[in-house]
């Protein structure tokens, strides 16, 4: 604590003024948001899968009389998911840059992709070969699919917004920068999404 | 300090054996398994209690070297390097003390879970028992069906012999314990399990649910009969026959009453035609103490006002009022008095 | 941009007051009905989550006072089991989801986290607005349930299947789950509002290293929080889907598991506990360095304790499942890492000892309860340490044993540093001092009543009394203990009195307390308080962990923040480094109108599945309204070249 005896002294200063106002990736404060919610929604996927080994113990066959789900349209699915990255990264390369129109194009392609992987979930739905109501591990498988929409359809929703706001003059600076950011949200959906397929498709029929 | 010695003065009662004439306690141990975990309280809790004596004495004894009384905010005290050394010692010192205590409470606490867990007997008594909103089913299985005793909420123990209880549940979670015999086991629908105690000393032990289990949770009681072995068996065949046939001629009205009302809906009386599982099997109704989940002391007046409206007395209780004519009720009463 | 490089002398002490006008112009928040909606500064909202927490600690309180009339005597006629289980429920509901996370987590962190931490506003203050409405709908769902007799009846804890489709028809858990759901989301969007205010609106030369305790501790309980409520949100979450459209996951007859449950639930349950007392001992690290005019012994040791409960309370979970009987191996496990969370606990009352010990001892009022939580935590401390081992466990587990032990452990944990809290910051928030004479009446009050409540339930539990049963019978000789403990709550809710006595009374007529009354360290103290609505008149930078005693008088202060546009700095996670400027988004309705449209979505879901798709409509719809930029700024934003890639 000051004392009374010293001199008062005249602060000093640090001018802040030539800073940026616009931060992209891991310096932006919505970046490190984004990384909090996708932990939240992680552990969640996370508890989830927990929650469909935990039944399968207890359970002496798996799946308890139902067929694996068809693999028509999840393996079509993870095509588009993989396929998707492609303008997710472009996205997320070019808006740093200041590259509108590139950004234009990759939100355009990144909502093309997200809707056609949502309107073959809606597909992926009656290939499952049991309904909810059937047992637990139906509960499962369903409402593993059915949180992993809840995702994709956020994140159309999401990627349309910017798509629009990327059409407006308003697409500047810190809008850029949540381009780039729903970039990564996507990339999230696209991993879990693949976890999901794995675990409803690929564990039933090989382990 | 006055409150750490009101503690130590209470614990002292609470060991006083006259204070507690229910002797409903769990530290009053009536089985090896109780004394076990006795032992290990009050080894925990002296322990604790040193550390409370001393925690309480060094912040009263900072407080004390450290205060001043002043008005306003006092200077900031000096960066002292030779307090910090001193401090540093003392904090380590406490910690260290601190690792010895909790791995000393640790092992005992393995080592005391070991022997009260661990089964020692290769011929024990073994008594299945099953929850049930709000009563337990309790059975003592024999690979010969009609060697199967079947009764509620009482449980008849032969002393001195290991018994082993297997856990199950018609519907929600219920919580098996009788705190003088040993510590609790949730019976889990979809699970059985199964744990052990010896009773040493002859009684009647009380027990009851430990887990919320819906309205009736506070009434569901049921109690541990140690008698010795030759009582226990002469129980167990008595309970094994059929159900004495009535022989007063109100009686015979009796059984008349109860398998013509809703009463076999729910009940088993072994002889009859009363089959149903649902509620308690009242074969041998009579000779229980109680009634109800041990809710009722087994009298005639209690019975009556059970069976005309069970709501009154245990609300939300599976069973339904029945509204019986007052002739009606006393037959079934005297017919159910008479099944010993 | 280091920050000795480009301090430059400040020769502008002119035009401090015109800066103060541009910057309360442009920060300011709107008044009237409507602008009380809008608002985002997080001192208001601090405070507002911090007087709605403690509005349902009194109805919570009030429920446990009917519970201690109800078992004042055996079979007492008071109350029926239905009435008494749902106001067991809401007395536990209440307290954990609606007062203790709201108040020490919510509140406190939103209030004095950017204080201390130097910034202007809370990181994301939409959502953070967004967050308390949505607290106070799941509050309103609660307690609009329990007023039309739909209140929860399955326990605070709702373990399946008594809480399932078959054994719990009608609305009643449903509203408990859908309560978790408000409250948990709100606690999830507080916790990134105040991990990235922590992480990214420091002061500059605010390091790691140099951070307060308080702010290890909410950082460390915000990654509880992001980690912790996604348990209980499944949890709960599988329980309505179960209930609501016939799924399986708890129904043991189709496959499902009682147990599943109770490990998700316990996963995030006991997190809890340190999510509740962490606050709490942050409180206590803060008021012993003040009042002790010492800075704190053992920050570093303080600081691993504190990361390490964090991490530990991970690993404890299945101790309150001990009875549904496991395997030794794993019993001996979670034995040991219960008691392993004994060592940094020990660890931060050995560091107060000894602050105290070599420190100047002031016994403000403040402090005072400081030492009651000493007393009343050390209690639930060491019978926690009894819980841990099974074998004790199994005899005590859901008695009044267990019931005393929690008690001891929150409120001693919450509630005591809850008041110390308060009392201290209350100069800052009203910006008068509170009575200490009726504040020490309150604390006497209060800590004589609750001892004598709850002291005497652990003999009860001894005797064999369970927990949630809602009479007994003469012959268990239960009544005169239970008398006992009833009488202490005549003395509590005496003290409680006294202490609205001393709130209203000290907001009107307390001492002007000034900037910093009690002379402490935290950058908190630096402003007028009540602070204004921009908080700093300029952003500070700090040179070491206790600014306001140690920083000398020409400490640097940042300059070239506008004053035109609500500019906020953010520097570096780990060195606070500056390393470029946000825009606070500023007021809006919109995180009200969203928070309606989620409230409706999630009460329509109680009733039908069909509320999830038909509202998510106006929730969509809000959430753009909130999203969409809007406005230009009064410069545009630069392109290209000064941008922090």
């Amino acid at each position: 604590m000051a004392s009374l005896n010293e001199p008062i002294r005249t602060p000093l200063t640090l001018d802040v003024s030539a800073l940026p106002s616009v931060a992209f990736g891991h310096r932006n404060t919505t970046w490190l948001a984004n990384v909090f919610y996708m932990a939240i929604e992680g552990m969640m996927f996370a508890l989830m899968f927990a929650t469909y080994f935990y039944l399968r113990t207890r359970s002496t066959e798996w799946p308890p009389g139902h067929l694996p789900p068809a693999l028509r349209y999840g393996a079509a699915n993870a095509a588009i998911f993989l396929v998707s990255i492609i303008p997710a990264w472009l996205v997320r390369k070019r808006a740093p840059e200041g590259d509108r129109r590139a950004v234009r194009n990759g939100l355009l392609f990144l909502a093309l992709f997200a809707l056609a992987a949502t309107l073959l979930r809606a597909f992926e739905f009656t290939t499952l070969n049991c309904r909810w109501t059937d047992d637990a591990y139906s509960s499962t498988v369903w409402v593993l699919i059915g949180i992993h929409s809840g995702h994709l359809l956020t994140e159309l929703i999401e990627t349309i917004v910017l798509l629009l706001i990327s059409f407006t003059p308003k697409m500047e600076g810190t809008r850029l920068a949540d381009a780039a950011i729903n970039s990564d949200y996507w990339y999230f959906v696209v991993i879990t999404g693949l976890m999901v397929d794995v675990l409803i498709y690929g564990t039933t029929r090989f382990l | 300090m006055t409150a750490a010695l009101s503690l130590v003065a209470s614990h002292v009662l609470a060991q006083a054996k006259v204070l507690d004439p229910g002797r409903h306690h769990v530290l009053h141990p009536a089985a090896p398994q109780a004394g076990h975990i006795e032992w290990l309280y009050w080894f925990i809790f002296w322990i604790l209690f040193a550390v409370f004596v001393l925690m309480i004495a060094a912040f009263a004894g900072a407080g004390a070297k450290a205060r001043v009384v002043a008005s306003g905010p006092l200077p900031i005290v000096e960066k002292d390097e030779e307090a910090d050394h001193r401090a540093g010692w003392a904090v380590g010192s406490a910690m260290a003390i601190t690792v010895a205590t909790l791995f000393v409470v640790l092992v005992l606490s393995v080592v005391t879970g070991k022997r009260v867990e661990g089964l020692t007997s290769k011929n024990p008594v073994t008594i299945q028992v099953t929850g049930h909103q709000w009563w337990w089913e309790v059975s003592y299985p024999n690979s010969q069906a009609d060697q199967t005793v079947t009764t509620a909420n009482e449980i008849h123990v032969p002393v001195g012999s290991p018994i082993v209880i297997l856990t199950n549940s018609k519907d929600v979670i219920h919580s098996f314990w009788a705190p003088n015999v040993t510590g609790k086991r949730d019976l889990l629908p979809g699970y059985s399990s199964a744990f052990w105690f010896e009773i040493d000393q002859p009684g009647i032990y009380h027990g009851q649910c430990a887990e919320f289990c819906g309205l009736q949770h506070a009434h569901m009681g049921f109690s541990i009969i140690a008698e010795s072995v030759d009582e226990f068996q002469a129980w167990q065949q008595q309970q094994l026959k059929n159900a004495a046939e009535p022989s007063t001629s109100e009686a015979i009205r009796g059984r008349e009453v109860f398998l013509t009302h809703a009463c076999l809906m729910c009940h088993t009386i072994r002889g009859t035609d009363a089959g149903s599982r649902f509620g308690p099997d009242l074969t041998h109704v009579a000779s229980r103490n109680m009634i109800a989940s041990e809710t009722l002391p087994n009298t005639a007046g209690a019975l009556a006002g059970w069976i005309v409206d069970p709501q009154r007395i245990k609300p939300g209780t599976q069973m339904s009022p029945n509204p019986l004519s007052p002739d009606d009720l006393q037959a079934v009463v005297a017919y159910l008095q008479a099944l010993h | 941009m280091a920050v000795a490089e480009s301090i430059v002398a400040n020769d502008q002490d002119t035009g401090q007051s015109e800066l103060a006008l541009r910057l309360a112009r442009t920060w300011r928040q709107p008044g009237g009905f409507w602008g009380w909606f809008c608002n985002t500064h997080h001192t208001d909202i601090g405070i507002r989550f911090m007087v709605t927490a403690f509005i349902f600690f009194l109805l919570g309180g009030m429920l446990a006072a009917m519970i201690r009339l109800q078992l004042i005597r055996p079979e007492n006629s008071l109350m029926g089991p239905d009435l008494y289980n749902q106001v067991f429920t809401m007395h536990g509901s209440t307290m954990i989801f609606l007062f203790a996370v709201p108040l020490m987590f919510q509140g406190f962190g939103v209030y004095v986290v950017p204080l201390m931490c130097g910034a202007r506003n809370i990181a994301f203050p939409r959502l953070n607005a967004f967050c308390y409405y949505l607290y106070v709908g799941g509050a309103l769902v609660l307690w609009g349930g329990f007023l039309t007799n739909t209140g929860p009846d399955v326990g605070w804890f709702a373990y399946v299947p008594l809480s399932g489709p078959s054994y719990s028809p009608g609305h009643r858990a449903d509203i408990w789950s859908q309560m978790i759901t408000f409250t948990e989301v709100s606690a999830l969007g507080v916790a990134i509002c105040i991990a990235t205010t922590i992480l990214r609106y420091r002061a500059p030369g605010m390091t790691l290293n140099r951070m307060p305790i308080l702010l290890w501790e909410k950082l460390v309980i915000s990654m509880a929080v992001i980690f912790a409520m996604p348990a209980v949100m499944i949890a709960s979450g599988l329980l309505l889907l179960d209930r609501l459209v016939g799924t399986h996951f708890f129904n043991p007859a189709e496959g499902g598991d009682v147990l599943l449950y109770q490990h998700l639930f316990w996963f995030f349950g006991h997190p809890e506990v340190y999510i509740i007392f962490l606050p709490g001992a942050a409180i206590i690290s803060t008021l012993v360095e003040c009042f002790s005019r010492r800075r704190i012994f053992g920050y570093t040791p303080i600081v691993v304790s504190v990361v390490a409960t964090g991490f530990l309370g991970f690993s404890v979970w299945v101790h309150h499942m001990f009875a549904t009987g496991l395997p030794q191996l794993s019993e001996s496990f979670f034995t040991a890492a219960s008691l392993m969370i004994v060592i940094p606990t020990g660890t931060q009352f050995f560091c107060w000892v000894a602050t105290i010990w070599y420190g100047r001892l002031q016994l403000r009022l403040p402090m005072l309860w400081c030492f009651g939580f000493f007393f009343v935590f050390l209690i639930g401390g060491l019978s926690g340490v009894m819980l841990a081992s099974v074998p004790v466990d199994l005899q005590v587990h859901d008695t009044y044993f267990v019931v005393a032990h929690f008690h001891y452990v929150l409120i001693g944990g919450a509630l005591f540093p809850m008041f110390a809290g308060i009392y201290f910051w209350f100069p800052k928030m009203a910006g008068r001092m509170p009575s200490e004479t009726l504040g020490k009446w309150h604390f006497w009050l209060f800590f004589i009543g609750f001892n004598i409540t709850f002291f005497t339930l652990h003999f009860l539990g001894l005797r064999g009394m369970t927990r949630r049963i809602y009479t007994y019978s003469p012959d268990m000789h239960w009544q005169g203990l239970n008398v006992l403990a009833s009488s202490g709550v005549v003395f509590m809710t005496a003290g409680l009195l006294v202490f609205l006595a001393n709130v209203f009374h000290s907001m009107r007529v307390g001492a002007i307390a000034g900037n910093n009354p009690w002379g402490d360290a935290g950058l908190e103290w630096s402003m007028s308080s009540p602070p204004p609505p921009y908080n700093f008149l300029h952003v500070p930078t700090v040179s070491g962990r206790d600014p306001l005693w140690e920083d000398p008088p020409d400490q640097a202060i940042v300059v070239g923040l506008r004053d035109d546009i609500r500019e906020t700095l953010v520097t570096h996670s780990l060195d606070a480094e500056p390393q470029h400027k946000d825009e606070d988004p500023g007021p809006s309705i919109w995180p009200f109108l969203t928070a309606l449209s989620v409230s409706a979505a999630f009460v329509g879901s109680i009733f039908t599945a069909w509320a999830v798709p038909i509202g998510a409509v106006p929730v969509i719809a809000t959430l753009i309204g909130w999203l969409w930029p809007r406005g230009e700024s009064p410069t545009p934003l630069p392109t290209g070249e000064s941008w922090l890639r």
